[in-house]
């Protein structure tokens, strides 16, 4: 083998290497495990109340005390998030609304590329009540393989801790009634 | 040849790292986006300085109307925001932004002009996929990218930076922010200078 020709070989394995390692972050799948996101706890004492955390500065999504977290991936520029966040905020109603849903279902939002300034900017706009936290470096989008906004991903967290993803699609919600009921059944909670 | 082989196995493996960088991109663009992959963060040099009066234009607007700067002079700050071109990833996400921030430039007594290189047709359509936007877009097609060349924010390929300008009310430059091609500005920078343009 002459030396272009193991150059070529090396070259060969390094790209097929990183097209690996590329494509290994993809959607969250439903069944699957999600992937490890930290999320700073939000100062706002009814927001840390809502989430059920304590004061540790830091938490992942399975630590929220629920059996269903729904989260949308967001971000202030997108014009399909903008047009959604008054739906989603009845969502939010409608689970605050019902004593059966509202301890076992949270909903939370992580903007994609949003700073701290951005994501509250997006809060006030639209009068959202759920808790949002930025993601300005896109660590987390790209933890999730880099999804159009917005995305959504349900987490269903069993009373021992573990947890799975229940649901993971991208685009707008249609029906929140569906989706509900839905969501309950994969957590078995109906 | 040895040097070509490694520095062409570096270039490569770097293009495919990082050609992919995330750009949190709408749903309500689907498959319209052309993804250029990364380019050179900037490729112009400013033509003018914080300080300078600034170059005064008359440009046609996607609402049929002819925009000057100078018909702001002595009423409104005056924001440029100057986008590369329609129907890329950056852009696309950007001027949505702004239109949910008319907030901030109503407190600071300012307007925001968009402008980029594209045609009359080409920004009508693409700015009907964000919605309706509350400020003016102008093109800077023909004489093509003359406007952007005067600033000094047309790149080599035609196209023009991403670049922000903060002309105040007596058209004197206050702020000039040209960002990384393959980067959206931070809204709070922009609403920093506003602030500081208005107390002054």
């Amino acid at each position: 083998m002459n030396k272009i020709t193991r150059r070529l070989l090396v070259l060969f394995f390094l790209v097929m290497f990183t097209c690996t390692a590329a494509s290994a972050t993809k959607p969250p799948s439903e069944g699957d495990l999600l992937p490890e996101i930290v999320l700073t706890v939000p100062p706002i004492l009814d927001q840390q109340k809502y989430l059920g955390l304590s004061s540790e500065t830091t938490f992942t999504i399975p630590q929220i005390k629920a059996r269903v977290v729904i989260v949308e991936i967001f971000s202030m520029y997108c014009p399909y998030c903008q047009a959604e966040a008054p739906a989603l905020n009845k969502l939010y109603d409608k689970i605050q609304n019902n004593s059966k849903l509202k301890d076992r279902f949270k909903l939370i939002g992580i903007g994609a590329g949003n700073t701290t300034f951005e994501v509250e900017h997006f809060r006030n706009t639209y009068k959202i009540p759920f808790p949002l936290f930025p993601d300005d470096d896109f660590s987390i989008h790209k933890k999730i393989g880099e999804v159009r906004t917005p995305y959504f991903f349900a987490v269903g967290i069993n009373k021992d801790g573990t947890h799975r993803i229940l649901y993971s699609h991208p685009g707008r919600l249609e029906n929140h009634d569906q989706f509900i009921n839905m969501l309950l059944q994969r957590a078995g909670l109906k | 040849m040895k040097r070509f082989f490694n520095i062409h196995i570096l270039l490569t493996v770097f293009l495919l790292i990082f050609c992919g960088a995330a750009f949190g991109l709408s749903e309500a663009y689907k498959g319209n986006i052309y993804n250029p992959g990364i380019l050179k963060p900037m490729d112009s040099i400013l033509k003018v300085k914080v300080g300078d009066p600034a170059p005064d234009f008359i440009l046609p607007s996607i609402s049929g109307e002819k925009i000057s700067l100078g018909q702001f002079a002595g009423e409104k700050n005056v924001v440029i925001s100057f986008v590369p071109a329609a129907w890329t990833p950056v852009c696309s996400d950007q001027w949505p932004g702004y239109n949910i921030a008319k907030g901030f430039f109503d407190k600071y007594d300012a307007v925001l002009l968009g402008i980029t290189v594209d045609n009359i047709p080409t920004l009508h359509a693409w700015t009907q996929q964000m919605g309706k936007l509350w400020f003016s877009v102008l093109s800077d097609f023909w004489p093509h990218g003359d406007v952007a060349a005067r600033y000094g924010v047309l790149r080599s390929d035609g196209v023009s930076e991403r670049a922000l300008f903060v002309i105040d009310k007596a058209g004197i430059i206050q702020f000039i922010h040209v960002e990384d091609i393959n980067v959206r500005p931070k809204l709070e920078e922009l609403v920093m200078e506003l602030e500081k343009v208005h107390k002054k």
